[in-house]
């Protein structure tokens, strides 16, 4: 008991040691860092997707809709990434994604990383998978097809994943990356 | 090899061997026509944009079998013009007739049309998109008068950017070892995703604005119209209009059996004085759509199998 007290005062110590040294990194830390703090805040609950080409930052916010969002919504863009050069990181608060939209952000971000986060830490990791058929979640581009004229769902299937391409199931145009409107 | 119920939307949803069963049927259907093998059965023939051959073959393709004709051959008679959608148009239609031929000049109506209707539904044209039927008859013509589909060298001349009837052989002689010519100025030259295709599928193609070039290797040369209504500006259309001219000048300098093609109508791409020589093989390409069509509309009745 003695002995464990002991240990439990060391551990004690020890950390209100590391929580001082941590004290006074934050105070003495250089400008930059406090900068990347700003920009990538940490969230308690919700849902980080990470890894999304520059490109596709504001389509992934348009896709779930986040100007409605009533919780905490972080966006960042232009951001280093090793693996795809530049990327988009968008953070939202107390929300978690439905099948749905992880296929939906598929289409725009065929890269990305989506994080469930519970109490600050990543509950789970869903690398996003472009599907084979993509079902009422993309606008047909041709202005002559049946879907744009007729209220019913979309069709698309999926010629190749990188790059993108697309082909309507009613009017059998391929349409690229560049081309996708999400409905 | 069973077709019953089978709708007839797009040449990318049959396979070689498919294709090759329907041209056994038509040979079959045209060589013993059977008089009474649609007897009892309706067609509704649902025209909504005008046409000509395609409406006047399947009308007769089915009467000439002893089946009926309900329909119409413009949109302006329906309940479209109410706003009714093409869905419930062809829910109810489905109700009234044993097979639905449809024109349509939106893409994709066809295959939305199928969705619908529980009975058969056959294309006969969704915009640019989609002509199966004239696909299939393009096939039997040169299948009849080459006297085999495979390994032949195929020239397509004119207007290979919006036409569908070339998109759409393009894609059905893939299955047989062609080498293709696409003969046209760039602006009119085939689509980049077509020539991607058969890349992919190990097809030779050579492209080329000179008709003369490689005239001498051709054994079938499929001509079409420079098509007017596709051109916005229409100065755009007189800088192409005529530019291609088939005459007895240039069939001094092709194969002796080469067959010359158009899905008509023609304007002044082929001059009449080919029409007598043993190269012309458009109006009997015309005649082939009544077997073609008596064939499909048996086929998907469960008629013949």
């Amino acid at each position: 008991m003695h002995r464990k007290f002991n240990k439990f005062s060391r551990e004690k110590k020890s950390s209100r040691k590391k929580e001082k040294i941590k004290a006074k990194k934050i105070t003495i830390a250089p400008r930059e860092e406090t900068k990347r703090e700003l920009k990538i805040s940490a969230i308690d609950e919700g849902t980080v997707i990470d890894h999304i080409p520059t490109d596709a930052t504001f389509k992934v916010v348009e896709i779930l809709d986040l100007e409605n969002h009533k919780g905490i919504v972080s966006i960042a863009t232009n951001l280093q990434s090793k693996r795809l050069g530049k990327k988009g990181i968008v953070k939202v608060g107390g929300k978690s994604l439905t099948q749905d939209e992880v296929n939906k952000i598929a289409i725009v971000a065929p890269d990305a990383t989506v994080n469930i986060i519970k109490n600050y830490g990543v509950r789970e990791k869903i690398k996003v998978k472009t599907p084979d058929v993509i079902e009422n979640v993309v606008k047909c581009s041709n202005p002559v097809c049946i879907t744009n004229h007729e209220q019913i769902a979309t069709k698309f299937y999926v010629v190749k994943k990188d790059p993108l391409k697309i082909k309507c199931h009613y009017c059998e145009r391929s349409m690229g990356k560049e081309d996708i409107k999400i409905i | 090899m069973d077709f019953k119920n089978r709708d007839i939307i797009s040449i990318n949803d049959f396979s070689k061997e498919e294709l090759l069963h329907i041209l056994k049927v038509v040979r079959q259907t045209e060589q013993k026509p059977k008089a009474n093998l649609l007897k009892g059965k309706i067609l509704a023939a649902l025209f909504f944009e005008p046409s000509t051959r395609t409406r006047l073959s399947f009308i007769s393709a089915m009467e000439q079998l002893s089946g009926t004709v309900i329909g119409f051959s413009t949109a302006n008679v329906t309940s479209i013009q109410k706003g009714e959608s093409l869905w419930d148009t062809i829910k109810m239609t489905g109700q009234y007739a044993d097979v639905i031929v449809i024109r349509h000049p939106l893409e994709g109506s066809a295959r939305l049309a199928a969705e619908a209707a529980s009975i058969p539904v056959i294309n006969g044209g969704d915009g640019s998109n989609q002509h199966p039927t004239q696909t299939m008859l393009d096939l039997y013509t040169i299948q009849k008068t080459k006297g085999k589909l495979e390994d032949l060298h195929i020239g397509f001349v004119g207007d290979l950017k919006y036409g569908r009837t070339v998109h759409s052989l393009v894609i059905a002689l893939s299955h047989f070892s062609p080498t293709f010519y696409f003969i046209a100025p760039d602006e009119l030259q085939i689509p980049e995703s077509y020539l991607d295709e058969l890349f992919q599928k190990k097809v030779k193609y050579h492209k080329t604005s000179d008709l003369a070039r490689f005239s001498k290797e051709l054994d079938v040369l499929y001509v079409t119209r420079i098509q007017k209504e596709r051109f916005p500006d229409p100065l755009e259309y007189e800088k192409f209009k005529g530019i291609y001219r088939i005459d007895e000048s240039f069939l001094q300098n092709v194969k002796k059996d080469l067959k010359i093609m158009h899905p008509l109508p023609r304007v002044d791409e082929i001059d009449k004085s080919v029409d007598s020589t043993p190269h012309a093989a458009y109006f009997e390409q015309a005649a082939n759509g009544i077997p073609v069509r008596k064939a499909l509309l048996a086929l998907v009745l469960g008629k013949v199998k």
